[in-house]
């Protein structure tokens, strides 16, 4: 890589730039979004599958966990790598890789979230006459809804940051402006991509912790007494 | 298959094995630069933590610490600590990345420290208090032996994460086991960036395995075991 | 009035690796529409039995019917829908209201809404909640609050049985006699087949109509009404188990106004000092209660009697303490013991009915 320096004498903010280049980043910001959406949720629907075997049979666990955790454990540009010579470098090359890395966070929160419900409340409903599935969608789940989210929320963050490294391999995000930044030795769209990614990550976080609250009342239920 | 018949070769070649290109090489670089960073963060996140665990204050620091730590991109760290590198007159290469590093590994090692250290049962300290240990015995001789497991999940967790971020670091500027994947990208070869990634996975993972047997074996001796205590405060590069 | 009894025909439960059953070869029948109480030391398998009713725990061998049709024809799940289930923790819902607690199973069995809303408001009166708790979350409500919804929950669908583990064990004692209590009156009122587990002995004999004593292995050491029980111990196991307040027990059973009361020494305010003399006399004792108009005055010991003064001049003491016609011989007796005069002052209402001694009181235990 060639040798070049920033100039000290350049701005860290050229406004000019920002206001020339508002679509393209909305549209980048967009991309990252969708990245991150797309990832996220398959993420979980693999998770969730993950989960229910692990739940079911217990032995199971160790190993899906085992195996989660190797893929968070890989670098995120090590897999991608990987991915390359077979899916090329395209978007599947790179929800593959994103996806990889929300299982393990998402899986152990999953069955942590179900294990967390009282044997109590459990017990309650077996006796009542709910069947498994009923029980798992209509009461476990239901009360799982803390963690799972908190799991979620975590992912959600964790894929923003890591939609900014599938820009080397070609793809959309703010993370194209970070490394076109670093490419000419020009720092504002490396700051704006960067402060973008923080925000985007923080209003991702921040929507999911209000969806939360939206759909768990009783959570913020006084206690009697 | 042919294609990681051409890994394999690249492998074998010898020439890939000398010089400062070499594997030996970057991995040694690679695994310096990170144990360096990672030592520096330690030294300066883990007396900050078990202190501020030790006095009790701080909690809502210590989440924070490590939420904010999550939301900024690694790419973005090491990104932006190229200008400034500049600026400070320190040049590319080897310093952004280890400023990136440095800053990377120190929330999750801050944040582990200080709950290590809070979590060590309330009743144990108390109890050493009231046989009238001083503080600071009862910091070095109880807090500290039973903190260290979980204070070493954090810092195995930081030092994953800066190897893998460290393959980054060729982007600006530094060389690495991130080398071959950069520099494979630019110039179309994909069987060194296969090479490369296998590299720096295996180094990340070998990491991640030494940490844990040493976490099991300080943890056997008495202590708190990472998996107890809330969530680890983990990310990927 | 429920129609379905259970019996349990030689039913054993191994659980794997054991070396002994948890229950052996137990045959008993729960007469339809009363409280059968099951009771014993911990290992005696009580809760196991009930569990097995509603096929939470599956019999290793053995044949359990309720309401005459083996519980092995039904799914589990179809089973436990029309029988109610009450555990100690209670296990309500935190992320349902009340009232969607208590709807449970109609919503299970497909009731259609304006039903199932009629039926829980039902409910909510019928175990004393105020109609406010409709929309609030378990976490809000108290102990005892709790296990109310739970028993409405568990009665929702009008099951013909109901069965209870323990259900007031978790609550504090004050809260647990109110919900006795109230148990007691609901069943009045609904005449369901309850099989109530507790470890209580006290629970047992209040609550039940059969109490059944188990010993280790579901070993059924006695079973018959909790006066056949205390009257009668079967064995030395049963013996045991009762304690040493066998007939303090008893008297708990019987209530003041099913024993005929006695006057005891009384006189009336008009009545003279002489008169006063020679009722003391008559009952053998050296004092005298005063009455005018049918009301208690007091008491006065006889050394406080004045010549040429009225009864109803002098200054009476108060009796202290006072019993109720709904008590039981047991709290007339606390009275006694706590008295100075050794005498329970009945009232019924604010009438004064009479008197009990001790002497009345060991004549219902002593044939």
């Amino acid at each position: 890589m060639p040798q070049r320096a920033f100039l000290a004498t350049e701005p860290l903010i050229r406004w000019g730039w920002i206001w020339d280049h508002l679509d393209e980043i909305r549209i980048q910001t967009v991309e990252h979004f969708i990245l991150t959406g797309i990832a996220v949720g398959i993420g979980f629907a693999i998770a969730m599958g993950l989960s229910i075997v692990a739940l079911r049979f217990r032995r199971t666990y160790g190993p899906v966990t085992w195996v989660t955790g190797v893929l968070y454990t890989i670098p995120s540009l090590a897999l991608f790598a990987f991915l390359v010579p077979y899916t090329g470098l395209s978007r599947l090359t790179a929800e593959i890789g994103l996806v990889s890395y929300t299982l393990l966070i998402l899986v152990r929160n999953i069955v942590a979230g179900i294990d967390s419900v009282s044997p109590a409340v459990r017990e309650a409903a077996v006796g009542m006459g709910y069947s498994r599935t009923r029980l798992f969608l209509e009461i476990e789940l239901p009360l799982a809804l803390p963690v799972i989210a908190a799991g979620l929320r975590i992912a959600t963050v964790t894929v923003v940051g890591l939609v900014t490294v599938t820009s080397i391999i070609g793809q959309g995000g703010l993370g194209l402006f970070i490394l076109d930044g670093l490419r000419r030795d020009f720092y504002t769209p490396l700051i704006v991509g960067s402060v973008l990614s923080v925000v985007l990550a923080v209003v991702m976080d921040l929507t999911l912790a209000g969806l939360e609250r939206l759909l768990s009342p009783w959570s913020r239920a006084g206690v009697a007494r | 298959m042919d294609f990681l018949v051409d890994v394999l070769a690249w492998f074998t070649d010898s020439a890939n094995w000398q010089g400062s290109a070499g594997i030996p090489s970057r991995t040694l670089e690679h695994i310096r630069l990170s144990a360096f960073a990672t030592m520096v963060a330690a030294g300066l996140a883990v007396p900050l933590g078990v202190l501020l665990g030790h006095s009790g204050r701080g909690g809502l620091i210590a989440v924070s610490v490590v939420n904010i730590g999550r939301a900024i991109p690694s790419f973005a760290v090491i990104a932006l600590a190229l200008p400034f590198s500049i600026r400070a007159g320190l040049g590319i290469g080897f310093w952004p990345t280890f400023l990136a590093l440095v800053l990377l590994a120190l929330p999750p090692i801050f944040t582990n420290s200080f709950t290590a250290v809070r979590s060590v049962g309330i009743d144990v300290v108390e109890a050493a208090r009231g046989m009238g240990m001083r503080e600071r015995e009862v910091l070095l001789g109880i807090e500290l032996p039973l903190a260290a497991p979980l204070i070493l999940t954090g810092i195995r967790v930081a030092a994953v994460q800066v190897v893998a971020t460290a393959t980054l670091g060729a982007l600006v500027g530094w060389g690495g086991l991130g080398r071959y994947i950069i520099d494979g990208f630019s110039v179309q070869d994909n069987v060194r960036v296969f090479a490369g990634a296998l590299l720096v996975a295996a180094l990340a993972i070998l990491t991640d395995v030494l940490f844990s047997v040493a976490e099991r074996i300080l943890a056997a001796r008495g202590g708190l075991h990472g998996h107890r205590l809330p969530a680890r405060m983990e990310r990927p590069a | 009035m429920s129609e379905a009894s259970i019996r349990l025909d030689h039913v054993s439960k191994w659980y794997p690796g054991a070396s002994t059953p948890a229950v052996e070869d137990l045959t008993m029948e729960m007469p339809a529409g009363q409280v059968t109480a099951l009771v014993g030391p911990s290992g005696c398998g009580k809760t196991t039995i009930l569990k097995m009713i509603n096929r939470i725990i599956e019999p290793t061998s053995g044949r359990i019917e309720v309401g005459g049709r083996d519980i092995q024809e039904l799914h589990p799940h179809a089973l436990r829908r029309g029988i109610g289930y009450v555990i100690q923790q209670v296990g309500l819902f935190p992320h349902r209201t009340v009232a969607e607690n208590i709807a449970t199973v109609p919503k299970l069995l497909g009731w259609d809404r304006r039903r199932t809303r009629k039926r829980v408001d039902e409910l909510v009166e019928m175990v004393g909640l105020e109609s406010e708790m409709y929309d609030r979350y378990p976490a809000e409500l108290s102990g005892g609050q709790q296990q109310r919804v739970g028993v409405a929950r568990a009665l929702a669908a009008d099951p013909p049985v109901l069965l209870m583990d323990e259900p007031f064990a978790a609550v504090d004692p004050i809260v647990r006699v109110h919900l006795q209590d109230e148990l007691r009156s609901l069943q009045a009122q609904l005449q369901k087949t309850i099989v109530f587990v507790t470890h209580d002995i006290d629970e047992a004999i209040k609550l039940g109509d059969q109490v059944a004593i188990l010993d280790v292995g579901g070993a059924l050491r006695q079973y018959a009404s909790p006066e056949e029980v205390l009257r009668g111990p079967a064995n030395a196991f049963v013996k045991e188990f009762l304690g040493k307040e066998r007939g303090l027990r008893r008297l708990s059973l019987i209530a003041v106004r099913d024993v005929p009361l006695e006057n005891g020494p009384t006189v009336s305010s008009d009545a003279g000092p002489a008169e006063a003399r020679e009722v003391m006399e008559r009952e053998g004792v050296n004092w005298v209660a005063i009455v005018r108009n049918e009301e208690l005055q007091g008491w006065v010991w006889e050394s406080e009697l004045e010549p040429g003064r009225k009864m109803g001049d002098l200054a009476a003491r108060p009796f202290l303490v006072r019993v109720t016609a709904d008590n039981t011989l047991r709290q007339a007796l606390d009275a006694i013991v706590t008295s100075h005069n050794q005498v329970a002052v009945v009232y019924d209402g604010d009438r004064y009915a009479g008197m009990l001694t001790l002497n009345r009181i060991s004549e219902n235990l002593v044939p």
